[in-house]
């Protein structure tokens, strides 16, 4: 008989070759400097917050300019965990998830009254607001921000025994903690997204995406799947935001809220490297890495360089960097694609 | 040759809808494209208007070929169209959708607001109301005169009697005579093949993306048009 | 009598605002565009009036009116050449494409100008007031309050009293049929965004007079323009005017309370009025 699938041989051997990548990864800080370490620790927590917004807006149809509200309220509960509970900032990430899905319930019920561009903006608006209101909090800075302090930082769980492991000190064990937590957290992010893409709900995702009404028609229920949707990208986005601000240990308003770091850079990293599949984001954030590197020290024309390299993209290669490769390979790494197996079909054209 | 299309075909994306359709029309005269729902009526209309590009070559105006143009080229060329379900500007009152009509092209002739509203004295009536407040009727003359307003040379009326009520279908079809005299020819898209059949000269009949008759519209039998309407024998 | 006080200086604010969000409206509404650069736009028109004055001794006024062709050529070419080819049934392309504009321009004026804050001289006009008993009120506000009327009763002159305006109403309603009746679709967005940014010269004028800009202020004035084009409804110049002093005076209230809290009492404004009318005061009835 036959079977409906999604498996292909080179979805296989892409799951094998991550396998084998992340087991690598893991054992890199014995043999790299601490530099890399915090570079990776970049890329990882971008991919993650790409991978986010690709599900978001590239699946889900919900483009949102306001996700920097739940990379600000995830580090800032860590924060207050940190401080005003006395907690492990390890520990208190998770606050940082629970924050951001608290904030996406009433943002969704806001956001969801409003259409395309109107979403945008509104998204945007409740962003500032929440950096507005935090910017109040005085306990945790007020409008100038504070630190982790130093009983904490050196206090993180496990950084003693990565210290004796890999011979190094107090800062680099924890720089290797978070990078080694921003691996797990791309892993089960990036694996989620997949596993639900391949699942029902990513069929009705997708179906949601093409045609509202068809979807209606045939029994998706539109309104909890966006909500569906838009509280887990919130929590996870959260989540990647505590993890972020455990590793740089000093938050402000300005730096946890800012549309450039957690939205503009975001965009632009899932528009260039291709909207809409899973590999596209990873292209996009090896790209933006590389051009960050080569254009450090030319401030403005590096943010002028991305601008137009977004725009230019959105001309001549509207699917991004790997849909080109894509369409001339034909190569899907990530495939959510069903077809059926097992099932010879005769003739036809 | 006022029009004349050239083994035109058309697709949907990977589904073919005209197969190498050939039609002339003459300066003045009055032709009719009857056939069922999905025959490719509709497709060969908006590839004559450019709602559809084709190949330069597939559709020629005076012998020249108009078949890439976009629809705002080829209706400055005096091939002006009332479009299937009329299309009347919501945000526009009748009046100022009969002025749109006439703004891109100033041609000589004998149709402006004036004459249009002697044509259809009810639409005086209505100027102001907005354009999609009228009947079914009404908004059909409001089509129908807002294509006139450019003077066109050649007329398309898209199924001008769809989902009108036949008394109201009278009416409209009572104004083509004197469109006629004002000199242009037109082209009938009709399922109504009665109504179609009395004011044309010359009838075309397509099934499937094909033409499957031409015809005098006084010499035809409706042996012959219902063999070519629905492929099967009376 | 301080509330009062507060309510007209809020007004005139809010007609700052109606200036900046007017050009936003009108492209808005005709192509459902949504500019994410239009902001930094206000901000390089403003250097470009700042040369005029710096550069060539110009006062103000004349170079505003010189800065204006300039900007609607820019305008023009801007949709002509980049947004006419994005603009379709998806809304991430235009607005994917204009977030990178708006990067861009920031950037660019930030190389170009640096970061310093600069101002508009405006002469005599600055500090001027008029004493009216009750309030009183300054010059300049008065003015830019005058001209945002001015700029709304233009443009809807247009658009109701002209061929270009029905090509722009009926071309907002049904582009394919625009096209059937001789009107390219693509030619009059491009006049459509020229337009706008003539009026975003005007804007810039008051903006630089004013008040201190430097090249980061863009954006904040991108969501307070587009607050007031939101709670006017698609398609209102009035309704512009209207979200405009809503913001305005929510703005000024908020800041005679607490001057941190400006800001954030004008966006709560804006999130109560989107919860109430979610389509916003006065919209369209086509949409």
């Amino acid at each position: 008989m036959y079977r409906l699938t999604t498996r292909t041989r080179a979805g296989t051997a892409t799951e094998i070759a991550v396998f084998v990548l992340v087991l690598a990864g893991l054992a890199l800080p014995a043999v790299t400097s601490r530099g890399v370490i915090q570079d990776l620790f970049f890329i990882l927590t971008m991919l993650t917050l790409a991978q986010i917004w690709n599900l978001l807006a590239g699946y889900g149809g919900l483009i949102s300019v306001g996700q920097q509200a739940f990379v600000g309220i995830g580090a800032y509960a860590m924060f207050a965990g940190v401080i005003l509970l006395g907690w492990n900032p390890v520990a208190a990430i998770l606050l940082g998830g629970l924050a951001a899905l608290a904030l996406a319930v009433p943002t969704a019920f806001f956001a969801f009254r409003l259409q395309g561009a109107y979403f945008a903006i509104g998204t945007w608006v409740i962003a500032e607001v929440t950096r507005l209101l935090i910017a109040q909090w005085k306990a945790l800075g007020g409008g100038t921000g504070t630190s982790l302090p130093r009983e904490a930082t050196s206090n993180i769980m496990g950084t003693d025994a990565i210290q004796a492991l890999f011979g190094v000190r107090e800062a680099a064990a924890r720089d290797i903690l978070a990078y080694w937590l921003a691996l797990a957290l791309v892993v089960v992010v990036t694996g989620c997204i997949y596993w639900l893409l391949r699942s029902r709900l990513g069929l009705a995702l997708a179906a949601v995406r093409d045609n509202v009404e068809a979807a209606q028609s045939v029994g998706v229920d539109v309104g909890r799947l966006k909500w569906a949707v838009f509280l887990i990208a919130a929590a996870a986005t959260g989540l990647t935001g505590a993890l972020i601000f455990v590793q740089t240990a000093r938050i402000s308003p300005e730096a946890a809220f800012a549309v450039t770091d957690w939205t503009a850079y975001v965009i632009f990293i899932v528009v260039i490297g291709g909207i809409g599949t899973i590999e596209g984001p990873i292209v996009g954030v090896l790209v933006f890495f590389a051009l960050r590197s080569a254009l450090a020290d030319y401030g403005s024309w590096y943010l002028m360089t991305l601008g137009l390299a977004a725009i230019a993209v959105m001309l001549f290669a509207p699917k991004g960097l790997w849909g080109l490769i894509s369409a001339r390979s034909g190569l899907h790494l990530f495939p959510v694609r069903r077809r059926l197996a097992g099932l010879k079909i005769e003739g036809g054209n | 040759m006022l029009l004349e299309t050239r083994d035109l075909t058309a697709n949907y994306g990977q589904f073919r809808a005209l197969f190498g359709v050939n039609i002339t029309v003459a300066a003045g005269e009055c032709v009719a494209i009857i056939g069922a729902n999905g025959a490719g009526k509709s497709t060969l209309m908006r590839s004559i208007t450019g709602v559809i590009r084709n190949e330069a070559a597939m559709v020629l105006h005076r012998g020249e070929p108009i078949g890439a143009l976009s629809s705002a080229e080829i209706m400055k060329r005096g091939i002006a169209m009332v479009p299937e379900g009329r299309r009347l500007f919501a945000s526009l009152s009748v009046e100022e959708n009969l002025l749109i009509g006439g703004q891109a092209r100033k041609a000589p002739g004998p149709w402006g607001l004036e004459a249009v509203y002697e044509l259809f004295p009810i639409l005086r009536e209505r100027r102001k109301n907005p354009g999609t407040a009228l009947s079914g009727g009404q908004q059909q003359m409001v089509a129908i005169g807002r294509a006139l307003m450019s003077n066109p040379e050649l007329l398309l009326c898209d199924e001008i009697s769809l989902g009108l009520a036949p008394v109201v279908i009278r009416d409209i079809y009572a104004a083509l005579p004197k469109i006629r005299e004002g000199g242009a020819a037109i082209v009938l898209v009709e399922q109504d093949i009665g109504k179609a059949l009395a004011v044309a000269d010359r009838v075309y009949c397509m099934m499937e993306g094909r033409v499957t008759l031409v015809a005098k519209a006084a010499e035809v039998t409706r042996e012959e048009i219902h063999s070519a309407y629905f492929g099967v024998a009376a | 009598m301080i509330w009062l006080d507060t309510l007209v200086q809020g007004m005139l604010l809010g007609g700052l605002y109606a200036l900046f969000a007017a050009g936003l409206s009108l492209v808005f509404g005709i192509m459902r565009l949504v500019n994410l650069a239009h902001g930094d736009l206000i901000v390089f028109a403003a250097y470009l009036v700042l040369i005029g004055v710096t550069l060539l001794g110009l006062s103000p006024w004349v170079a505003a009116l010189i800065a204006m062709p300039v900007m609607f050529t820019l305008g023009w070419l801007l949709q002509a050449a980049v947004l006419n080819r994005v603009l379709g049934k998806d809304i991430l392309p235009p607005l994917l494409v204009t977030f990178g504009l708006s990067v861009a321009v920031q950037n660019g004026l930030l190389e170009a100008f640096s970061a310093d804050s600069r101002r508009i001289p405006a002469g005599a006009l600055e500090g001027a007031s008029l004493d009216l008993g009750l309030v009183t009120l300054g010059v300049m506000p008065l003015m830019t309050f005058a001209s945002a009327i001015l700029a709304i009763v233009a443009l809807n002159g247009l658009f109701y009293h002209t061929a270009l305006g029905r090509a722009f109403r009926a071309t907002s309603d049904d582009a394919v049929t625009a096209g059937l009746m001789g009107i390219e679709p693509k030619r009059v967005f491009a006049i459509a965004t020229g337009i706008a940014m003539v009026v975003v010269t005007l804007a810039a004028l008051y903006l630089g007079m004013r008040a201190n800009f430097d090249p980061s202020i863009g954006p904040a004035r991108l969501i307070y323009a587009f607050e007031a084009v939101i709670i006017g409804g698609l398609g209102s110049l009035w309704g512009t005017l209207a979200g405009g002093i809503i913001i305005g005076v929510a703005q000024t209230a908020g800041a005679a309370v607490n001057p941190e809290w400006q800001i954030l009492v004008g966006h709560i404004a804006f999130l109560v009025v989107m919860l109430l009318k979610p389509r916003g005061l006065f919209p369209r009835a086509v949409d």
